[in-house]
């Protein structure tokens, strides 16, 4: 990809499209941080593609200045996928929903992590299907009551990441719309890891899902629900740093660091594929007793080869092998007869 | 003995699925087109792979006929019954011809084999009299395999997979072939085993010589070339061509082709023949589902490929909405449908044409998708090919109908060059936007198709989607009047196809008449061969095959009022006469056959003489 000539800002990504997502909604920020990165990677705008399924979060391709797809519902993954495979040269990045990526398009998702087609996928976690006006979604709490659900829910949750990484994702991480340095800083190492990068967002729903996240989010609560992990880094958290995680065999404990000192504790290694097995299990409810906290950054990236660059480097080694193909050789078949 | 000339010969070479009878049936077809005889095939193959050995439900057959006479179908009755066991006997002896030959290997034919093709105890037709009005040649295949490998140092179960080459090697010599052919394939067939190439033609031969020294009053018959046009000729089965086909459209639009599928019978030999040919350029993309291989092509196609997808029946319900976003967003994309018995997961394996309303109208909401249908193997290569240049030329999916029986069915072609073929004229939407002035990806051209902007063009950058979209800028629109134009506008591009494709002409008989055989798809060489009997015998009749089915061709209207009579034969319970009837409000009289076979050309002349009695 070659480095944009004329140097863009945030607001040449910004279209003459009205905004139409309910006023406080966090798909608000997730847009903004999206459109301020975007001039940094150093893209042009004509290579890169935001592909959507259906959701509030996939109207989000016509609020950016690019090529966009608003598709049909879960398939954006797929759409995403024969797009990256035609053109290996573009930067395509998905945007989807909880319901849209793990509900409707779940099958398409993990074949998209698997296949490891070098793209990004965003996926917007408000744990609430909004576009239909609040039904339960598959990332809802058991006993969510919703629309759909007025006794509570029934369906045990998926676990988003843990799934992600059970599929063989290459790239996981987590962020949340209310802490808009963190996410720019993960958008940009999606964007630079080669392979599927897979970021869950945090988003709130303030209509029907309101607060959802809030002990992750709002300042009284934050520090001592949320786990900011960064790569080398002891696990530390709480009000004053004053916890952290430490591993005995393969469980997490918390630990107060005013009997254990810092060295002792679980060193973020995103290379660690059993480190991060565990680091996506930290997925208590935060309203339980004794609970870990929730950990947000990037959990584990691993080098693997992308489909699509396998696929053309068949297509080179059958050329190699087998000359270009010659469409007079291919029509005429191996056995002929003249009459 | 004697040589009796034939003009047309069918046999049907039957026996388990394990038996090697497609390989034997398709050995002797290139050997009878090499000689110049005019042929067609048809391959029967039980549903499942390895289907209980001996039982009726496994038995594979290879139906051939040919002939020095242009042939049109794989044949009605059969002349030859090839047959491996007595199942093979049980499940095709009522369409063998009086007087026909039988070829038992009577091994096959022993109490346990009896069993499981379920005669009664201490009955064996062989020996019961009870095919007295045929020809009955029994001969011990295995035992004399086994003899004839003797010193091989082959093991006994390897022995026997040489059946099949005896059985070639007897049937060419009842037609006076030469091994040539065969033995050549065998040589390459088994390159990385010598010791099998040896056995093979081993017993090739020892079933030629069987003929040339036994002592039993056994027939030969001579099945002079075929007057057909000179020229050079290959063997093409339907899903082969087709594929050829989608090649040949991306090489001539200098796209690369993507072809997202998931395996689905009879579809998925395309997908195999497509997978060799990636030194064309060719992505083949096995998908996850139905869903995400139509998906992935609308992405690729979205990009600036010729994106295709392919399926059968089932499959093309899942992929129905996906469908529809490629006709909102107005892109190239060919649909290939394959079709087979329905409904549901229906007849797999066997033949149909029920889906050509699912092609019409199987989406929600206004969605008319142009249809392309071919109607004999070889065609299945131009009307892939002609599909992928109306997507192209009028940026919208297109869906190219074939269905089981020209799929597998093989026939020779007398193929094109390259240089022949047309070009397929693609523009990309340029940058020519003069300052301030946006870019209309829904401004349409004199055919009324939007401009092909793919990403990576600077300056053209912009949004599509499914949802309703305001004239020309492409914008999200919920605007009543807009929504009415749109829906119209898009239904009128579809309309116009017609001004730009050929005018249906007559397959046969007079421009005016009694009675006009209307077919569509893999009617046609029952039609055709009924058609010509009947007018040889005296009779009005005419014949059109329609390959545009979405829009008609401009004069099919005028065609139809020409004749007092209108039948529509059809392998469903009525659909192309459904159409036809709402368009041009004519009394059309359909025929209908839906058993998961084409019609013998028998059904279709009785037909026709009771119609104009």
């Amino acid at each position: 990809m070659t480095t944009a000539e004329i140097k863009l800002t945030a607001k040449d990504f910004v279209t003459d499209q009205e905004v139409r997502w309910c006023p406080g909604c966090g798909d608000y920020s997730i847009l903004k941080q999206v459109q301020t990165v975007m001039p940094e990677l150093g893209i042009p705008r004509e290579q890169i593609v935001f592909v959507s399924g259906i959701g509030c979060s996939s109207r989000f391709p016509y609020y950016m200045e690019t090529y966009g797809m608003h598709s049909i519902h879960g398939r954006a993954t797929a759409v995403a996928s024969g797009l990256k495979a035609a053109r290996p040269d573009l930067s395509v990045w998905i945007v989807t929903g909880d319901g849209d990526a793990l509900s409707i398009g779940g099958n398409h998702l993990m074949h998209l992590l698997r296949r490891n087609f070098d793209v990004n996928v965003l996926m917007f976690n408000n744990e609430i299907y909004g576009l239909t006006k609040g039904q339960y979604s598959p990332a809802s709490p058991f006993g969510k009551v919703t629309k759909s659900t007025p006794m509570g829910s029934i369906d045990h949750p998926f676990n988003p990441l843990a799934l992600c990484l059970g599929a063989d994702s290459t790239f996981i991480a987590r962020s949340m719309d209310r802490d808009p340095i963190h996410l720019r800083e993960v958008l940009k190492r999606a964007n630079a890891h080669k392979g599927t990068s897979m970021v869950e967002i945090y988003q709130n729903c303030n209509v029907f899902n309101d607060g959802a996240f809030e002990v992750f989010t709002e300042k009284a609560t934050k520090k001592l629900n949320t786990l900011m992990v960064e790569q080398a880094k002891p696990l530390v958290f709480g009000a004053n740093s004053d916890k952290g995680i430490k591993l005995d065999g393969f469980k997490p404990v918390v630990v107060d660091l005013a009997d254990v000192s810092v060295n002792e504790l679980w060193i973020h290694d995103e290379k660690d594929q059993v480190k991060a097995s565990i680091l996506v299990r930290l997925f208590d409810a935060p309203s339980d007793e004794n609970t870990l906290p929730r950990p947000f950054g990037v959990f584990y990236t691993e080098d693997r080869f992308c489909y699509e660059t396998e696929m053309n480097a068949q297509i080179a080694h059958a050329i190699e092998t087998k000359g270009a193909g010659d469409l007079d050789d291919l029509i005429r078949g191996k056995n002929t007869w003249t009459i | 003995m004697k040589t009796e000339i034939k003009s047309d010969v069918v046999i049907l070479f039957a026996g388990d699925s394990g038996d090697g009878i497609q390989l034997t049936g398709s050995q002797f077809t290139t050997t009878a087109a090499l000689f110049g005889n005019d042929i067609s095939t048809f391959p029967n193959f039980p549903a499942e792979i390895r289907a209980p050995q001996g039982t009726i439900a496994g038995v594979s057959g290879f139906q051939l006929h040919f002939g020095s006479v242009e042939i049109f179908t794989a044949g009605d009755a059969y002349d030859v019954l090839v047959v491996m066991n007595a199942a093979a006997l049980k499940a095709n002896i009522k369409q063998l011809k009086p007087g026909g030959i039988i070829v038992a290997n009577s091994d096959g034919f022993d109490p346990k084999n009896l069993k499981l093709a379920k005669y009664p105890d201490g009955v064996n037709p062989l020996k019961d009299g009870s095919l007295e009005k045929f020809k009955v040649y029994e001969i011990d295949v295995t035992k004399i395999t086994r003899i004839a490998l003797a010193d091989s140092g082959l093991g006994t179960k390897e022995m026997d997979r040489s059946k099949n080459m005896f059985v070639l090697g007897y049937i060419y010599w009842m037609y006076n072939r030469s091994l040539d052919n065969s033995i050549e394939f065998l040589k390459e067939q088994f390159k990385k085993r010598p010791e099998l190439i040896d056995a093979n033609v081993k017993v090739l031969k020892a079933g030629f010589n069987y003929g040339d020294t036994v002592e039993a009053p056994m027939h030969r018959f001579e099945v002079k070339p075929a007057p057909v046009a000179k020229g050079t000729y290959r063997s093409i089965m339907g899903n082969q061509a087709a594929a050829l086909g989608l090649v040949a459209a991306a090489q001539k639009s200098g796209l690369t082709l993507f072809y997202g599928t998931y395996p689905i019978t009879p579809a998925s030999d395309i997908l195999h023949e497509l997978s060799k040919h990636k030194n064309f350029g060719v992505k083949t993309f096995q998908a996850e589902d139905e869903i995400a291989a139509i998906t992935s092509s609308i992405g690729a196609s979205f990009g600036g490929a010729l994106g295709v997808t392919a399926s059968s029946g089932p499959g093309i319900a899942l992929k129905g909405e996906a469908i529809g976003l490629a006709f909102m967003l107005e892109i190239p994309l060919v649909i290939v449908n394959v079709q087979r018995g329905g409904p549901s997961t229906g007849l797999p394996t066997k033949t149909e044409q029920a889906d050509l309303l699912q092609a019409l109208y199987g989406r929600n909401g206004e969605a008319p998708v142009p249809v392309v249908a071919s109607y004999t193997p070889s065609d299945c290569f131009y009307g892939a090919f002609e599909a992928c240049r109306l997507a192209l030329e009028f940026m919208t999916p297109v869906f190219f109908l074939s269905d089981g029986y020209i799929a597998n069915g093989s026939e020779p072609w007398k193929f094109p060059a390259a240089a022949d073929l047309p070009e397929l004229k693609v523009s990309f939407a340029k940058n020519e936007l003069k300052e301030g002035e946006a870019f209309l990806p829904y401004k349409r051209n004199e055919k009324l198709a939007r401009p092909w902007a793919i990403p990576g063009t600077k300056g053209l950058e912009h949004r599509v989607g499914g949802i309703e979209k305001e004239n020309e800028t492409g914008n999200i629109s919920y605007d009543p009047d807009n929504h009415e134009l749109m829906v119209k506008l898009r239904q009128e591009k579809v309309d116009r196809i017609a001004d730009y494709i050929p005018l249906q002409t007559l397959d046969n008989g007079n421009e005016k008449g009694k009675l006009l055989i209307l077919g569509w798809g893999s009617t046609y060489g029952s039609i055709k061969t009924a058609v010509r009997d009947a007018i040889a015998e005296g009779l009005d009749v005419s014949h059109a095959q329609v390959k545009y089915l979405n829009p008609f061709p401009k004069n099919l209207g005028d065609m139809l009022k020409n004749f007092d009579k209108v039948l529509i034969p059809e392998i469903n319970n009525g659909q192309l006469i459904k159409v036809i009837r709402d368009k041009y409000f004519i009394d059309a009289k359909g025929l209908n056959k839906i058993k998961g076979m084409p019609f013998s050309s028998d059904e279709i002349k009785e037909k026709i003489k009771e119609m104009l009695k």
